[in-house]
């Protein structure tokens, strides 16, 4: 597909996007100064020498922002990772299977879910070194549990349809129907989970960083800038909605990408698709994806 | 003044000139092609065609409505002198429903489950501001009990879920008709139901139709149902008119081939081509099914089946939906487990369950689905799918494989460049075959063939049967066949067997049952099915069989 076929809100977030991986990339050379750098007077001004002006140690604001950018981006990858594959592999298999592995894979999710995933991490957090890893693998495994529920809901309508059940009778292993029968079917609405489930691990990352539970000081991260930035608001300075506009940007960038995707990725060999009538996606999968979103959003407010 | 009054007389009820619906995409494909007619009030017109022909898009047309990608490119939708495609959104919503009402194919799919079938049916009438609730209800309860519904008050109450098929369409009728409305467009009332259930929905129509004198339009695929209601009939292909008649000359002196190949398909009263005489001596049973039992939720859904089927032969399994005869077909498949009883394969035991059978015994058992759409997986390509069997069942090499592909799919007369296509690139009747190329790839015994013609439209249908036919002819194979349609179990089966709430209530050869049908549940499903001819619901109305009742009730 060349870039003529993108419209200009797809070009905007491509361009978004690019110089947010930018950042991540190579923010060593990117940065003005490094991350711990005092360069002047706390909370100055924008000036030739600080573009953003400096934090409350007088660090360059950019050049935190930038590293903060390679932080917050490759903890929240990973976590994302690790969350949709094993998020997939457990919910696809208690939705093929059911019986005893159902039951005992969703009972198991039942007790994590029952108690706040933020609370949760608090108390993992605060009894377990807060290194990159830790904090990383307890994200992911939080937040597989939720993509555990839609990929489980998704197996389950699929595996309904007759060509699943055509490769049982063939008698093929559950690995062959799990990734050539059903995973190619429900990657639409998973890559959809996957836009929104980033950014809700973006923003959990941040909540933590903020209470001084995720990634610790002086590595600077967009919760963590947020929170040393905080006292300033008081005295009229900006600094600490920097690092919440820079997550605004990258929700939005990453969902209009995903959109654009999702929008052209119509079933293979059909017509292109016609407006109004929906794709061949299983009505309660879609339902249950709403749930996960509202519950998340909710909670994410709460 | 009397001018205007004078032309506003002589217009009809409906007037369709030269109406042209493309698709709005680049590809300006005509999805109705130039179609006029008109419409009396009183007078009901049959629009027959296969899916795809423009029939539910000509019928929504007539409430001045469009599918969205589709665009309307010119001509006259003209209802009572004003032309509906000229007025705006406000105009419409004053007519439709009040003055032009719509029946769908799937009433289930239209009523809302969380509101009372009653307060559904009156809405229109209310919001309108037609009738007071208090008469609007009225109205309802009236045409309840016009319409043969059980307790009309129990009924007002009740939740779509709690009603059957036939009685949620019956209701839908009388959400129809509840506003009073001159015009019914009927897209498909029957097509989803029983042909017990079809009678009845059917009489209710009829009977509405001659009581209100509403004009009507009467979508369907089957022309035998047209038949019964419509004074004209007008023939679609591809969105053009291909024959416009009186009902009586369209069917009894068709002009057009196309009408005739329609007929020719629908009242097969012989088979197509002569079945293959079983040899003198008995042949090998194949298939055994003893005692077999199976519940879903403590409701038993099949009572100590037993069957037996020869090898090379076909065993018709007929019943209605909800008769157990699907659970049946999954059953012998191995999908499902019963919960006594037991399978015999060529005199050896076949295991309940599908990991305890060897792959010989995979290999043996196939399976066609009714939906081709679903049975194919629709991000792999057709090759694939179908050497994947290949793969499991045979020791054939790659080049070997693609040699058999390429015999396989003119086995099943299609071309090879379809191998390369996604399932969404083919057309139904396409799919349903590469099913069979896909089932016969692992050189079956026994083929379960779960309604594989239900999902099609009459001609493509006639071609799958002729080729099931062609296919056991060369092969061998067996086929239990699974369906409701009498017609089809004609043209295959060399025995029957019918299946009532999970009992088999008949079991023998296929001329025994049409000769001398035992028993009255047989004889209503033989006496269900429409005759293509004129009259024929008004004499089966006339003298109801055993079991009408029921029916209606």
């Amino acid at each position: 597909m060349s870039i003529k076929h993108l419209t200009a809100a797809e070009l905007v977030a491509a361009a978004g996007l690019c110089l947010f991986l930018a950042c991540t990339l190579l923010a060593p050379w990117l940065a003005p100064y490094p991350p711990d750098q005092v360069v002047g007077f706390s909370w100055a001004a924008p000036s030739q020498s600080a573009w953003l002006g400096t934090d409350n140690l007088g660090r360059d604001l950019l050049s935190r922002l930038i590293w903060g950018t390679r932080i917050s981006l490759v903890v929240t990858l990973a976590a994302a990772l690790i969350a949709f594959a094993l998020g997939v592999l457990l919910g696809f298999i208690a939705g093929l299977r059911g019986g005893w592995i159902d039951q005992l894979i969703c009972r198991c999710s039942d007790v994590v879910m029952s108690i706040p995933t933020l609370i949760w991490a608090l108390i993992v957090l605060s009894l377990l070194p807060k290194t990159l890893p830790m904090i990383i693998l307890v994200l992911g495994l939080i937040e597989a549990n939720r993509v555990m529920r839609v990929a489980r809901s998704l197996a389950m309508d699929i595996s309904t349809q007759g060509f699943v059940e055509v490769a049982r009778l063939r008698g093929e292993r559950l690995r062959w129907i799990l990734w050539r029968e059903i995973f190619p079917n429900a990657l639409t609405v998973l890559l959809a989970e996957f836009a929104m489930r980033f950014i809700f691990i973006m923003l959990f990352l941040s909540a933590l960083s903020f209470l001084g539970l995720g990634i610790q000081p002086p590595t600077p991260d967009w919760g963590g800038l947020a929170r040393e930035n905080k006292d300033g608001i008081i005295f009229g300075v900006w600094a600490a909605l920097l690092p919440g506009l820079a997550l605004a940007c990258l929700a939005v960038c990453i969902n209009v990408i995903v959109d654009g995707v999702l929008s052209r990725r119509s079933t293979p060999g059909a017509r292109p698709r016609v407006p109004g009538l929906s794709a061949a996606l299983p009505v309660s999968s879609a339902v249950d994806v709403q749930a996960a979103d509202a519950e998340g959003v909710g909670e994410k407010n709460g | 003044m009397l001018k205007g009054w004078a032309r506003k007389m002589a217009e009809p009820l409906l007037r369709i000139e030269a109406l042209h619906i493309v698709a709005a995409e680049n590809d300006a494909r005509s999805v109705v092609d130039r179609v006029s007619f008109t419409l009396e009030s009183g007078e009901v017109l049959g629009l027959i065609g296969e899916s795809g022909a423009g029939k539910s898009t000509i019928g929504l047309a007539a409430l001045g409505s469009c599918r969205p990608g589709m665009r309307v490119a010119g001509g006259v939708v003209s209802f009572r002198g004003s032309d509906l495609l000229r007025l705006d959104e406000r105009g419409l919503r004053r007519l439709r429903g009040s003055k032009i009402a719509y029946v769908a194919q799937s009433a289930s799919a239209a009523f809302n489950p969380a509101l009372p079938i009653g307060e559904q049916v009156i809405e229109v009438a209310y919001r309108h501001g037609l009738l007071r609730r208090d008469q609007a209800r009225a109205k309802a309860l009236e045409l309840f009990r016009e319409l043969g519904l059980p307790q009309p008050e129990t009924f007002y109450a009740r939740y779509p879920h709690q009603v059957s098929g036939g009685q949620l369409q019956r209701a839908m009728i009388a959400m129809a008709l509840c506003a009073g409305p001159e015009l019914l467009i009927f897209d498909e009332p029957t097509t989803a139901l029983d042909v017990t259930t079809q009678l009845g929905v059917l009489a209710a129509i009829a009977e509405v139709i001659r009581r209100y004198g509403v004009a009507a339009i009467y979508i369907s695929h089957d022309l035998a149902v047209v038949a019964q209601l419509a004074q004209k009939i007008m023939v679609l292909r591809h969105g053009r008119c291909v024959e416009y008649g009186d009902a009586e000359q369209v069917i009894q002196a068709p002009r057009a081939a196309y009408t005739r190949e329609l007929l020719a398909a629908q009242a097969p009263s012989a088979p197509l081509a002569a079945l293959p005489a079983l040899d003198p001596e008995r042949p090998a049973r194949l298939l055994e099914v003893e005692g077999v039992s199976l519940d879903y939720a403590k409701r038993s859904v099949l009572k100590q089946v037993s069957l037996g089927l020869e090898e090379g032969s076909t065993l018709g399994v007929i019943g209605e939906s909800g008769s157990g005869k699907s659970t049946l077909g999954r059953v012998i498949c191995g999908l499902l487990r019963p919960r006594q009883g037991r399978l015999r394969l060529g005199g050896e035991t076949l295991p309940a369950g599908l990991d305890q059978r060897s792959r010989e015994q995979l290999r043996a058992v196939q399976l066609i689905h009714q939906s081709p759409d679903s049975a194919l997986n629709p991000r792999q390509k057709i090759g694939r799918q179908i050497e994947r069997a290949l793969c499991c069942f045979t020791t054939l090499n790659a080049p070997q494989r693609r040699a058999r592909l390429r015999e396989l799919m003119a086995q099943v007369e299609l071309g090879v460049e379809l191998l390369e296509r996604y399932p969404a690139g083919l057309s139904g009747g396409q799919k349903q075959r590469v099913c069979i190329a896909r089932a016969l790839a692992a050189e079956p015994r026994l083929i379960v063939c779960d309604e594989p013609t239900s999902a099609l439209d009459p001609l493509v249908a006639q071609g799958v049967l002729a080729l099931l036919r062609r296919v056991q002819r060369e092969s061998g194979v067996a086929y239990l066949f699974i369906t409701h349609d009498l017609a089809v179990l004609r043209q295959i089966a060399d025995r029957v067997a019918v299946i009532k709430d999970g009992d088999v209530v008949y079991q023998g050869a296929l001329e025994g049952l049409l000769n001398d049908p035992p028993g009255g549940y047989i004889r209503d499903l033989l006496s269900a099915v429409p005759e293509l001819r004129i009259g024929w619901l008004e004499e089966r109305l006339e003298r109801p069989a055993a079991g009408d009742n029921e029916n209606v009730a």
